[in-house]
């Protein structure tokens, strides 16, 4: 199962990015587990400054903003 | 063209009467907010074409390990020129003092990033014209500079938080950008989303707050009150902006209608100043990583520099 981290402490887009991601997987039906960080030395330690960031499977594939729809989707599918 | 808009649908559409306060006041918001908000699609849009819009990841390794005067140049001018959320400023502190960048320096990106940013002065030329949007500009970066090197006087490394001192910060290879038209282009999108979505609030209080005062305050009670002539209305307007918060955007069309009724050029710069720069949030925010001293002393250090901004300009002009 893949582990998608999003990182943030706790700001609205961070709510926002967790749940578009839940929904894609949905959409998509895979399986997957969103864990929220909110601790920022973890976060840091992703080496992500600007948040929302996203983690899928330990790589950090996102930082900034939330993701577009279609990102979200090929990270869910890949 | 704004005008005109303006001028047909409050006047013409919604029949009000030119020369009342209302009619005044709703002729305001209405140009006001149609310009402004067109502006800010485009400023943005194109921005994000250009991908001018600077990661705060990038901005530290830009930074890093340069003599102090050149990192407090690209500090403050990249400061500028990034539309930080505040939501990012803890994480920009702790990367900052990571990368062994002096406290100083930071502190004058941290003036410098709310207060001016290209979107800003974009609309700021458009709105009050470039004479004032140089002032502005100039005056910030000059309070960015100054304000960083007072601050350093003070050894602020004793106020931060011992927990930020252990963090170590990782390497992340993020994803290259997409170059491509296409990807320019949903990015440029996305940009204006999030940088609208985040502001637009602030920017609408702000047309109303403008409004209300075009249609309402009359000329001859702030020509006697607000005219520049007495010393104590920078200190007040300072005072004033500190439990205000609006972004830089938020604040111009305030900005229009006090210069608009003649309130005087320092006073309304000390208060844009203010208002965009100093806040609590943002102090709540930063709370995390430094203790009340510092913040407090961050406060008045400021508060003093837009006092003395403000005082200039009303001694010139």
């Amino acid at each position: 199962m893949k582990q998608i981290k999003v990182l943030g402490s706790g700001c609205h887009n961070c709510e926002i990015t967790a749940n578009v991601i839940a929904q894609a997987a949905k959409d998509v039906g895979v399986e997957v587990e969103i864990e929220k960080v909110t601790d920022i030395a973890e976060i840091m330690a992703y080496g992500v400054m600007s948040t929302p960031g996203v983690v899928v499977d330990d790589k950090v594939v996102h930082a900034g903003g939330i993701p577009g729809p279609d990102q979200v989707r090929a990270w869910v599918r890949e | 063209m704004f005008d005109a808009f303006a001028n047909a649908l409050a006047f013409g559409v919604l029949g009000l009467d030119p020369s009342s306060h209302t009619g005044a006041a709703v002729q305001f918001f209405i140009m006001d907010v149609a310009k402004i908000f067109v502006l800010l699609f485009v400023v943005i849009y194109t921005m994000g074409l250009l991908r001018a819009l600077v990661a705060p990841e990038r901005v530290r390794e830009f930074i890093r390990g340069r003599p102090d005067w050149q990192a407090r140049g690209l500090a403050v001018s990249l400061g500028a020129v990034t539309p930080f959320c505040s939501c990012s400023s803890v994480p920009l502190f702790i990367g900052f003092v990571e990368a062994g960048i002096p406290l100083g320096v930071t502190f004058s990106f941290l003036i410098a990033s709310p207060m001016i940013n290209e979107v800003a002065a974009v609309i700021l030329v458009g709105i009050l014209g470039w004479k004032l949007a140089a002032l502005y500009v100039v005056a910030g970066l000059v309070v960015a500079w100054f304000g960083g090197i007072v601050m350093q006087r003070f050894r602020p490394e004793r106020w931060v938080e011992d927990y930020v001192w252990q963090i170590q910060v990782g390497k992340a290879d993020l994803p290259k950008p997409d170059t491509t038209f296409a990807g320019r282009h949903h990015y440029a999108l996305a940009e204006v989303r999030e940088i609208v979505g985040r502001i637009w609030t602030w920017v609408l209080i702000g047309i109303g707050v403008g409004a209300l005062f075009h249609g309402f305050v009359p000329a001859g009670w702030v020509s006697e009150n607000l005219g520049g002539d007495s010393w104590y209305t920078v200190p007040a307007a300072v005072v004033l902006g500190i439990p205000l918060y609006s972004n830089a955007t938020g604040v111009i069309p305030v900005a229009e209608a006090m210069l608009g009724k003649g309130v005087a050029v320092g006073t309304t710069l000390a208060l844009m100043m203010s208002v965009a720069a100093l806040s609590l949030p943002e102090m709540l925010i930063l709370r995390k990583v430094i203790q009340w001293q510092a913040l407090a002393l961050f406060a008045a250090v400021l508060a003093v520099a837009f006092t003395l901004v403000g005082w200039g300009f009303n001694a010139i002009v």
